[in-house]
């Protein structure tokens, strides 16, 4: 398992390093440069050019890829034009919405989409497989931020039953020791927060569930069809053991190593992709952040936004891959 | 072609009956058979008649509104003048859905067709040559695919500039690693085949075994991926349009941009936020269904 562990974190140093030259290119390739994206379309050419001095672009291309390299391994992402505020202190403080809002989703993706899926292969083509199969299908064609208003609107617009924005109620006033509102709440024992920043997390947990929990369904209904007819299934059967402790043990136990693959790469799809339901839910995570970024051309931000949530990709990828081989010890040998 | 590679190209169709002409068809026949793939062919079907017939079937122009008949807090709902009602500036909103599935389409076929392209050129390099030409491929498109498809799409964009143009390379950027990754692992499968090493035995050179034998076998799972990435594409042409980053033209009528503008009227007009979402979730769901019943009748596995 070590070799495996050393083997994989190793595949890991050229991904990052081309990914860091490629985030790294990327601002060097946008029209005029750095310097002229910094300034905007209309700055003087005298301008540019003591920007270019000030910020060290005039330097060899390769010092400063250096300089920029070092940076980022101390953690530091570069400044905001806008708000010239650091990046990574904003990442620090977008970052737990974000994480909380994905947990909220694979939560609810995981706790529908495993018994949806296993009984949905265990009734193989009745109207409960045939449901849930449609509605998969359904779950992964529409876009989220649909998804989103569809929600929005008959849960908080017509019927008031939940909030339709934010992380809490803004006449609340509470501390956030850790900027995990459910966990903060849970600290201060803040029964009443705690509910309020529950209700809070319905909306968008499902909305940005439902990509997840299509898939999760889906490949969960896959495992099981294949698991069930294998032999040690009819042994298990054969020798007596009662439905239950044949799915539980022997079908679901089994099956779980596919489903537990596609969480983990989900789960990192959703840190980084939950950026559109954030949006329609002005969730304050990463996602509104990106999306001020864009309108105000503020690319030291998407920059180092980007690089960012890539690293945390390509991070929790490496740990599904680890849990893969703590789980299957074939895939060690390979 | 060679004596040698007639016999081989003999051999192939006897060890692989099903290969070829005939296995299309087969596909095609189990595809008949299966009611999900009706359906989602005939949305495919719509989607695509719509997109090419939307100046005959529009009964306004889409970018030509009056906005006399808005006034603050109300805009005209479905009429018998105007199916769809109107949308915030007065314009039809039945014309605007019916163009925006040309921009759709377009935006899906374009970046599709690059991106596959691309992609498909990739993959086959490195299938074909191995050795450190593979590795150093495959390690590029790794990098490509640790960014997370839509933020890359998104960086890609921002990086372009707003227009229709930045839009098709964004999304077709985005699905080059996936194509080139597939056809790469699609070819090596099909390598080792013994068709592969019957037409070898007999001396067939190596570009022909390639381009003859290997590459025609292993496009299976390129075309499912193809109808897929359609799919996607709409998807994400629409959430980039959301972000601001589709046309620079306000008056383009994208679905995506329909629904990122209406948001504002969520509480007073949710219809204009519902028909764009609809016009997206249904042909989107057309090409889920058909790549879906693609990838199943293609499937040894999953015939029964």
């Amino acid at each position: 398992m070590l070799k495996f562990s050393v083997r994989r974190l190793l595949q890991l140093v050229p991904i990052l390093l081309g990914l860091s030259i490629l985030v790294f290119a990327w601002v060097h390739a946008l029209p005029g440069g750095p310097a002229q994206a910094l300034l905007g379309e209309r700055a003087t050419p005298a301008r540019v050019e003591a920007v270019r001095h000030d910020y060290g672009l005039d330097r060899p291309i390769a010092v400063q890829y250096l300089s920029y390299m070092n940076k980022v391994v101390h953690f530091d992402f570069g400044q905001s034009i806008t708000t010239q505020r650091s990046v990574t202190s904003e990442i620090r403080r977008r970052f737990p919405a974000t994480i909380e809002l994905t947990l909220a989703a694979m939560l609810f993706a995981i706790g529908v989409g495993i018994p949806l899926g296993f009984w949905s292969a265990r009734r193989y083509l009745s109207w409960i497989d045939n449901t849930s199969m449609a509605g998969s299908l359904l779950g992964i064609s529409i876009p989220v931020f649909f998804l989103a208003f569809i929600l929005k609107y008959v849960f908080a617009v017509k019927l008031g039953w939940l909030p339709s924005v934010g992380r809490i109620d803004v006449t609340r006033d509470v501390r956030h020791p850790t900027g995990f509102y459910v966990l903060d709440a849970i600290l201060t024992l803040d029964v009443g927060t705690l509910v309020d920043v529950l209700k809070h997390l319905v909306l968008p947990g499902i909305a940005l569930g439902t990509i997840p929990l299509a898939i999760v369904t889906r490949i969960t209904r896959a495992a099981v069809l294949e698991v069930e007819n294998e032999d040690y299934v009819r042994t298990a059967e054969a020798k007596g053991l009662t439905a239950p402790v044949v799915n539980r043990r022997h079908i679901l136990k089994n099956a779980m190593l596919p489903v537990a693959t596609v969480i983990g790469l989900q789960t990192g799809l959703l840190l980084s992709g939950a950026v559109l339901t954030e949006i329609v839910f002005a969730w304050g995570g990463m996602g509104s952040f990106l999306e001020q970024a864009i309108f105000d051309r503020d690319f030291p931000v998407l920059q180092g936004g980007i690089l960012f949530l890539a690293i945390v990709f390509v991070v929790v990828n490496l740990l599904v891959d680890l849990a893969y081989g703590l789980l299957d010890p074939r895939i060690r040998v390979r | 072609m060679s004596l040698a590679e007639a016999q081989a190209a003999e051999l192939t169709l006897e060890l692989e009956p099903d290969e070829a002409g005939g296995r299309w068809r087969q596909v095609l026949r189990r595809m008949a058979r299966n009611p999900l793939a009706i359906v989602g062919a005939g949305l495919v079907l719509l989607f695509v008649l719509v997109a090419l017939l939307a100046p005959v079937l529009a009964p306004y122009k889409p970018t030509v509104g009056d906005l006399s008949r808005i006034r603050p807090g109300y805009i005209p709902g479905p009429s018998a003048h105007h199916w769809l009602g109107l949308d915030q500036l007065g314009r039809d909103e039945l014309s605007r859905i019916l163009y925006g599935a040309r921009y759709s389409l377009l935006i899906g076929v374009v970046s599709l067709a690059i991106g596959a392209s691309v992609g498909i050129f990739v993959g086959a390099t490195a299938g074909a040559f191995g050795g450190w030409v593979d590795n150093l491929l495959m390690r590029l498109m790794d990098i490509m695919l640790a960014i997370p498809g839509l933020l890359f799409a998104i960086a890609v964009a921002a990086l372009l500039g707003r227009s229709l143009r930045s839009v098709m390379i964004a999304i077709a950027v985005v699905n080059v690693p996936i194509f080139a990754r597939l056809l790469r692992a699609s070819m090596l499968s099909q390598r080792e085949s013994d068709y592969v090493l019957a037409a070898r035995s007999l001396g067939v050179r190596r570009g022909r075994i390639v381009t003859q034998h290997i590459l025609p076998n292993s496009m299976a799972p390129v075309i499912v991926q193809g109808t897929l990435a359609l799919a996607t594409a709409i998807i994400d042409a629409a959430g980039l349009a959301f972000l601001g980053l589709g046309s620079a033209d306000p008056a383009v009528p994208e679905w995506g941009r329909m629904l990122a503008e209406t948001q504002r009227f969520l509480q007073s007009s949710p219809q204009l936020a519902f028909f764009p979402g609809a016009a997206i979730v249904l042909s989107v769901l057309g090409f889920n269904l058909v790549g879906d019943a693609l990838r199943e009748a293609l499937d040894p596995k999953l015939r029964r």
